[in-house]
């Protein structure tokens, strides 16, 4: 039986390397939409660590939902991907500094 | 008969304001004609009902009456306080009302010629008669307040009329120097009036004199270390508004500027009664003056000094106006020398003959300038006697009467006043004698200057002029002939009631202490009206006057080189004099520059530095400031946001950790 505070430790994992991604990536837009989901699914991991942990299912319905909505986004995300390139020629992350004040 | 009388008094005051009213506020409906005869008929009322009041206090021997007309705010008992309308009727203030609507009634006679062809006409007769009402509040006052209600009044008026051309830039400048000048008298004024108000709690004459000996026990600090009789402060308060009104020197400059208004009101109000106010309140405050000595000094120090100094400023003016209103202004100091020396009645007395004979100068000059086509520089004229005998005539009677030439009205008041300064013995009355003693002779040079220069010698204007100046209508000389009667006549019938009778005509209405009554040693050897006259040859005063005559015969008609060839002689004298003793010039330098160089530094500093700069455009500025570092955050990259979040976060979970939120 793998203890409770392993699993907690893989998802901080997971989820501090999808943070780590997003910061220091630089380059591609599609590398962030990974990350991003990296750390959903690092969440989703807590979800069931904690619905196993306190018996309790509804945890484990939440990620089913949360897995849903994360596929649909990455759908949208891909989609904006291409439009973004289609416009722009590229997609590095480096360049997409329009909000500048 | 009490109630009837406070009915007369009321007509008195207020026909002249409803003529005023009628003829300002309907101008268009009645026109001309009916707004000279509204006011006109208004100013008789006040003059017909004045007589009467005369009558009933010398005649029926009526004692002083003090009504009371409204009151205007009482007070309860934390502002125990009452200001009201009230009209004291006493010998003082009936006196002035005859000589003030009598003055007025001829000026508004004499209007309707001099303006006839003015586009102003209504306005004008409108001004005039609310001058007039004004003045009567003025002398009738039982109270300060009202007293100050007038004399605001009469400088409202004397404002408006001074400019009355209002298109005119010099009438312009010239009533708004008046204006200028007479606040800082008037600051003075008020101040004299809070005092009043701060130690005795009442602004009624009589509360204000029945206190007067407390007031001059008590003492008041006003820079540290010096202690004043509160009396004193008060009077020097009150003489710095009448130095103000009166134009007495320093604050005389005014009065020469006041000629560009139209003449007639240069007789009425810069003549006879506005510029005599001054003197009326002195004379009404006499039980306040009595008590202090500085403020007497005061008193005859400056009106001596004015009536020497600015009578030899008329010598070299060469406008006709100016040279009379120089002359009023050296025969104010006169009458304020009076006031110093406590001969209160001699220099009523002088108020009354100056009202008549310096009008009668006044509608004189501008009868002359109407025949000139309103021309006033004397170098122009010359030999106008043939052409306007009548003026020529009134005008003579007038300067005899104003050089105090027995037996015109002039020489009595006149001649008194001198040997009041003379047998005063209050400090300053030696050299206020001498100062009148000379005013008598420079009177007689400067108003003979302007006598020969304007009706004899040769003609100065060009041919054409000379042949079509001819007498002026009746409506102006009628009043001339009318004010030359009692500028013969006045002196002589009044000297004796006035000065030295038993009840003298304004009895009780001044006080006099028994230390400083010159009138009464004065009495002794007073011999009758009649035998003042031989006794004059053996006076220097006399024989001054006759100097001065005949200087002014030997350098106008006689010699007409000699003043060209003093003035190239004695070129700075005659340059102190041209530049009337450089008053202008302070004046300009110190308060016209020194307020302007005060404004810009205030608009300089205070508007564009500190508000314009610091508040209005220092905000902007900074805002800018912070923005323009602030904005460095906003990198546009994604990842910093990312960062700045995370961050947050991280610094908000940590505040919760340590703060106990969460266990």
């Amino acid at each position: 039986m793998i203890p409770f505070t392993h699993y907690l430790v893989v998802a901080a994992l997971l989820f501090a390397i999808g943070l780590a991604g997003i910061i220091l990536n630089r380059r591609n837009v599609i590398l962030l939409l990974m990350c991003v989901e990296l750390m959903l699914l690092a969440v989703n991991t807590n979800f069931i660590a904690f619905s196993n942990y306190l018996g309790d299912m509804a945890g484990q319905v939440f990620v089913f939902f949360i897995l849903t909505v994360a596929a649909a986004e990455a759908a949208i995300g891909l989609a904006l991907v291409t439009l973004l390139f289609r416009n722009r020629g590229d997609i590095d992350v480096e360049k997409m500094n329009l909000l500048k004040g | 008969m009490n109630q009837y009388l406070y009915h007369v008094v009321l007509g008195i005051v207020l026909a002249p304001l409803a003529g005023s009213l009628i003829a300002g506020l309907f101008r268009n409906q009645i026109g001309r004609l009916g707004a000279q005869y509204a006011t006109i008929l208004g100013v008789f009322i006040s003059f017909a009902l004045s007589l009467f009041v005369a009558k009933a206090i010398w005649l029926d021997g009526i004692s002083p009456k003090d009504f009371l007309g409204y009151i205007w705010m009482s007070g309860n008992t934390i502002f125990p306080f009452t200001f009201k309308v009230g009209f004291l009727i006493d010998r003082l203030s009936a006196l002035m009302m005859v000589v003030v609507t009598f003055v007025s009634l001829l000026v508004h006679i004499y209007s309707i010629g001099y303006m006839a062809d003015d586009d102003g006409y209504q306005r004008f007769f409108s001004y005039i008669s609310l001058f007039t009402f004004a003045m009567l509040m003025l002398v009738t006052a039982d109270n300060f307040l009202q007293l100050f209600f007038g004399w605001e009044g009469v400088g409202l008026v004397s404002y408006l009329l001074i400019g009355f051309w209002f298109k005119k830039e010099s009438a312009i400048q010239g009533n708004l120097k008046a204006f200028l000048v007479n606040r800082v008298g008037d600051f003075g004024f008020i101040l004299g009036i809070a005092v009043i108000f701060t130690y005795v709690g009442n602004l009624d004459y009589a509360a204000v004199f029945s206190h007067a000996t407390e007031l001059a026990a008590d003492k008041i600090s006003l820079f540290s270390g010096t202690s004043w009789s509160v009396v004193t402060v008060i009077c020097i308060l009150l003489f710095v508004g009448a130095m103000g009104k009166s134009a007495q020197v320093p604050l005389h400059v005014w009065l020469p500027e006041s000629m560009e208004g139209p003449t007639p009101i240069s007789a009425l109000i810069h003549a006879a009664t506005m510029v005599t106010a001054g003197v009326f309140m002195v004379a009404r405050m006499s039980p306040l003056y009595e008590l202090s000595q500085t403020a007497l000094t005061l008193v005859i120090v400056i009106g001596a000094t004015g009536a020497l100094f600015t009578g030899l400023l008329a010598i070299v003016m060469n406008d006709i106006k100016r040279v009379v209103a120089y002359s009023t202004l050296s025969q104010l100091g006169y009458m304020m020398v009076a006031m110093g020396a406590s001969a209160y009645s001699a220099g009523i007395f002088h108020l009354a003959t100056h009202a008549c004979f310096k009008a009668l100068l006044f509608l004189g000059a501008g009868s002359v300038i109407m025949a000139m086509h309103h021309e006033q520089d004397m170098r122009k004229m010359g030999g106008l006697w043939k052409r306007m005998p009548i003026t020529y005539i009134c005008f003579l009677i007038g300067t005899l009467a104003l050089c105090a030439i027995p037996p015109f009205a002039g020489f009595y008041s006149k001649d008194t006043i001198i040997e009041a300064a003379q047998l005063s013995t209050i400090p300053g009355a030696s050299y206020a004698y001498y100062c009148v003693l000379i005013g008598a002779f420079v009177t007689a040079l400067y108003s003979f200057r302007a006598f020969f220069l304007t009706f004899h010698g040769k003609p100065r204007m060009d041919h054409h002029t000379f042949e079509h100046v001819h007498e002026t209508p009746w409506v102006v000389w009628v009043p001339l002939v009318l004010l030359a009667i009692p500028s013969v006549l006045l002196g002589a019938f009044l000297i004796s009631p006035m000065l030295y009778d038993t009840h003298t005509v304004l009895g009780n209405s001044v006080t006099v202490l028994s230390q400083h009554n010159v009138l009464a040693e004065m009495k002794h050897e007073f011999h009758g009206a009649l035998a003042m006259i031989p006794h004059a040859l053996l006076t220097v005063t006399f024989w001054l006057v006759i100097a001065g005559i005949f200087v002014a015969w030997l350098a106008y008609i006689k010699m007409p080189n000699l003043p060209g060839w003093f003035a190239q002689r004695f070129s700075l004298l005659y340059r102190v004099f041209v530049d009337k003793y450089g008053f202008d010039a302070l004046n300009q330098m110190v308060f016209v520059k020194g307020t302007k160089n005060f404004g810009n530094a205030l608009f300089k500093i205070g508007d564009r530095k500190i508000i314009d700069g610091f508040f209005v455009n220092g905000s902007g500025i900074s805002v800018r400031w912070i923005a323009l570092r602030a904005r460095l955050a906003e990198s546009g990259y994604l990842y910093h946001y990312v960062t700045a979040m995370i961050l947050g976060l991280l610094i908000f979970l940590f505040i919760m950790l340590t703060s106990g939120v969460i266990d």
